[in-house]
């Protein structure tokens, strides 16, 4: 046993690795029951829903697409560097990482800014009056775009204790769980998103 | 090792950070947590049957008894919301896969032991919010316990307090099952391959993966409906152009797999009852051990048979069809197991032993009238009659009701050291079981006759089968209470128990009663064959 | 139990997976900015999985890890697919 470092007694990081896995099965499928109700109505609604992606910006949402998946790589590669003992660069990238969650969180919030000014949000006038498919889409839209930033939001809570943690050496080259755990968590923030973004945004 | 013998402290007695009331609340001790949902889950039980034998008087005579309309609509509501999802969904698991899990496997713990006292707690928030759903103002929820949209999404009463409550207890069986599973595969003793652990492990192995997988869609559809209610997003309102069956898909594609929440672990019980008071190795191992994962499976690929006359398309009906009698199969094969298991068996009719027998028979009688419901063009006739009622109690209350006091009776002497009145066990057995077929069987007569179900007033010609079936209540309720009272006596002051009173071969009868903070002692010997009675 | 000796990816594979995966991306647009019908849905749903995959095999590190947990995370999609699959034999029906 080293000296610098302190092996906890009944540590078993197989037991949390597979404890993340299997919390990130339980996210998978909550989102699941949400693509499976988009896949009814877009089955049902085809045009309405094609007409209602028209509404949206497939530039912003190609934006935030690359800034998850770049932000997927930092984090791997931020995972790599503590695990090569290299804390400066773990620290730079768990920080790119979290640059562009509030990237995205912005362009999110600029997004359904533009949707409220136009009067369509969940409960509106304006939405209770709309076509029946077109009002579908839209409570799908914010549904699960708002479920995913909420997700966003607690992966960038993790991602801040990651950074604390590594500053602080409780996280480093021989007791890493936390930044795999956390990497593993913002992973599956993106996968969502690589379908979501499609579905909502790419429908031609 | 024998400088040891003498400096066994029970669990019970060990001191540890906290005092008092504390030392429960903030225990991680998995055997305390297990005490704690035991204690929280036999006070709502409690509640939950005495709501029922409201029901029952209510139901004595056609026409207002006892209470008008909308109260009888809240009670079998309530009813439902507790027995459901604060009783049978986690009774089993939470109480003795919590206590025993760990110490089958020869564990000294559950992989998370803070996360487990997290569950206990969200467990006991979310017992609170359904309580609050009774009280506040706008009225306890009448929509019955299954919440069916567009009723749901309209009707004044506190709905979103009592889904809000659903939502939190099914976060809690999450925790658990997801606690379960890493433990299962981490924890085990050196020597204990996954065939070579007690079929009660299985069971909550195959539960804890139903937990996990199917909770989630459940969560998520209540949290639909809740937005329906607040914004009217129109996933579940024709009118909005969205669809009431697709409520009862997402509703049931989870709550069909939650029934086998329940009664897999019950059959992990009996699967390990039968074997000690046979005292023979129990017939097919492997096959009871896979035939839980089957039920897993399969069970989450059935659900559709509960919307038959919902407005589906005839092939989703008969795709339902076809699977629900495949899932019947497994189930199948563990019953002519355990009966080959006694076949020239050395029989000993302790009282755990007579639940598990009464738990046969009455898993038989809900199982076969569960293909009359599988089948579409039978279940036409009964589908939300007392027929179905009677299906569903069979097997919830016969089934995993008649497991859990099993269960209770087998292990409390290891649990607490001390043994309740064998005597008394017996009668209080008596009463459930003869009140239970008088409670029960009369609703599958008049069910095909056409008595509805959820119905506060009904025609004169179905009173005789209501009277019979209300006296049957008072008997099962006097039955519970004498059982509860005897085990309260046993546990508190009952002759202190040996170590393995019942002459069992698994892990928990080689340990002391009670056994120690972190189980074993000793070293542990891992047998190739869990049920080693040659 | 083996404490923290998993795999360590190379930082230039974690470059190129995102440089694979921002094609897709821009591939994804491009075909979809076509209409092919019902094509457009499938291509790109196909893409998406691919980029799921790849994003599940090397950031997630999925291609290094136990048998066990391939199949688990596999048999999490499957089941997923099943229920999507047999809600629409109701709806596609009806």
């Amino acid at each position: 046993m080293s000296e610098k470092y302190h092996v906890e007694e009944h540590r078993d990081d197989e037991a949390k690795k597979l404890g993340m896995w299997l919390f990130i099965f339980t996210e998978l499928l909550l989102f699941g029951g949400l693509f499976i109700v988009y896949s009814i109505f877009r089955f049902e609604y085809p045009k309405c829903f094609r007409e209602g992606s028209l509404e949206l910006s497939v530039t912003i949402g190609a934006v935030n697409t690359i800034a998850l998946l770049i932000s997927s790589m930092t984090v791997a590669m931020a995972l790599t560097a503590v695990q090569k003992g290299n804390k400066k660069l773990a620290l730079q990238l768990i920080a790119i990482t979290l640059l562009m969650a509030l990237l995205f969180l912005v362009n999110k919030y600029f997004e359904w800014g533009h949707k409220f000014e136009m009067g369509l949000y969940p409960g509106s006038e304006t939405m209770k009056h709309l076509d029946r498919g077109h009002l579908l889409y839209f409570s799908l839209y914010f549904f699960m775009t708002g479920l995913h930033a909420l997700h966003i939001i607690i992966g960038m809570v993790l991602l801040f204790i990651c950074l604390f943690k590594v500053k602080s050496g409780n996280v480093h080259t021989k007791n890493y769980s936390f930044m795999e755990n956390g990497a593993l968590y913002w992973h599956l923030v993106d996968l969502i998103w690589i379908f979501l973004f499609p579905l909502m945004y790419l429908i031609s | 090792m024998s400088e040891n013998k003498n400096q066994h402290v029970s669990y019970l007695d060990h001191p540890g950070k906290y005092k008092g009331i504390f030392a429960w609340i903030f225990a991680t001790d998995h055997k305390r947590i297990g005490l704690l949902y035991m204690y929280a889950i036999a006070s709502f039980f409690v509640i939950g049957a005495f709501l029922g034998l409201a029901m029952r008087i209510e139901l004595i005579q056609p026409g207002e008894t006892i209470m008008k309309p909308q109260t009888y609509n809240g009670i079998f509501t309530v009813h439902g919301i507790i027995m459901i999802f604060m009783v049978v969904i986690p009774g089993l698991s939470a109480v003795f896969g919590n206590f025993f899990l760990p110490i089958m496997i020869g564990a000294k713990d559950v992989a998370f032991p803070k996360l487990n006292r997290f569950s206990w707690w969200i467990f006991m928030i979310g017992s609170v919010m359904a309580v609050a759903s009774q009280l506040l103002k706008s009225g306890p929820p009448d929509t019955g316990w299954t919440f069916y949209a567009p009723y749901s999404t309209t009707t004044g009463t506190n709905v979103i307090m009592a889904t809000s409550a659903a939502f939190v207890l099914g976060f809690s069986s999450i925790l658990t099952g997801l606690n379960f599973i890493v433990t299962i595969h981490q924890m085990r003793a050196p020597g204990m391959k996954f065939f070579n652990m007690p079929l009660f492990p299985w069971a909550i192995y195959a539960t804890a993966w139903i937990q996990l997988l199917a909770t989630p869609i459940v969560g998520i559809t209540l949290v639909m409906l809740i937005a329906e209610r607040l914004f009217g997003i129109g996933f579940f309102d024709p009118a909005l152009g969205g669809d009431p069956l697709l409520y009862q898909h997402l509703f049931w594609i989870y709550s069909h797999p939650a029934v086998y929440v329940m009664i897999l672990p019950a059959m992990g019980v009996i699967s390990e009852v039968i074997p000690t008071f046979c005292q023979r190795r129990i017939y097919g191992y492997k096959a009871i051990a896979l035939s839980s994962l089957a039920i897993a499976g399969v069970g989450f690929l059935v659900w559709g048979h509960h919307m038959y006359t919902s407005g589906m398309s005839e092939q989703a009906r008969w795709f339902f069809s076809l699977l629900t009698f495949i899932v019947a199969v497994p189930s199948a094969i563990k019953v002519f197991n355990w009966l080959s298991t006694m076949y020239k068996g050395s029989i000993d009719m302790q009282p755990p032993f007579l639940y598990a027998v009464s738990f046969i028979f009455l898993f038989i009688i809900g199982g076969t009238t569960g293909l009359i419901l599988g089948s579409v063009a039978t279940d036409v006739q009964v589908h939300d009659t007392s027929f179905v009622v009677a299906h569903f109690h069979y097997i919830i209350f016969g089934g995993m009701g008649f497991a859990f006091f099993s269960a209770i009776h087998y292990w409390l002497p290891k649990m607490y050291g001390r043994m309740y009145n064998i005597k008394r066990a017996t009668w209080a057995w008596g009463f459930l079981f003869v009140g239970f077929n008088l409670l029960y069987f009369p609703q599958f007569i008049i069910g095909i006759q056409g008595m509805p179900r959820r119905y506060y007033d009904y025609l004169p010609q179905f009173q005789w089968a209501q009277v019979i079936s209300t006296v049957g209540g008072f008997i099962v309720v006097s039955g519970i209470l004498m059982m509860i009272s005897n085990l309260i006596a046993g546990a508190r002051k009952g002759e202190i128990a040996p170590a393995n009173p019942w002459h069992g071969t698994t892990l928990e009868w080689q340990i002391p009663s009670p056994p120690s903070l972190e189980n074993f002692d000793e070293d542990i010997i891992v047998k190739e064959n869990p049920y080693d009675y040659e | 139990m083996a404490n923290n000796t998993s795999h360590t990816t190379e930082y230039k594979v974690l470059v190129r997976v995102l440089l694979v995966l921002m094609t897709m991306t821009f591939l994804t647009i491009s075909v979809t900015s076509f209409n092919l019908g019902a094509l457009s849905v499938t291509v790109a749903l196909l893409i998406a999985c691919f980029k799921g995959y790849m994003v599940l095999s090397y950031f997630m590190h999925l291609k290094y890890e136990s048998l066990l947990l391939r199949i688990l995370v596999g048999m999490v999609f499957v089941l997923f697919a099943l229920l999507v699959l047999i809600t629409f034999i109701d709806y596609a029906y009806r």
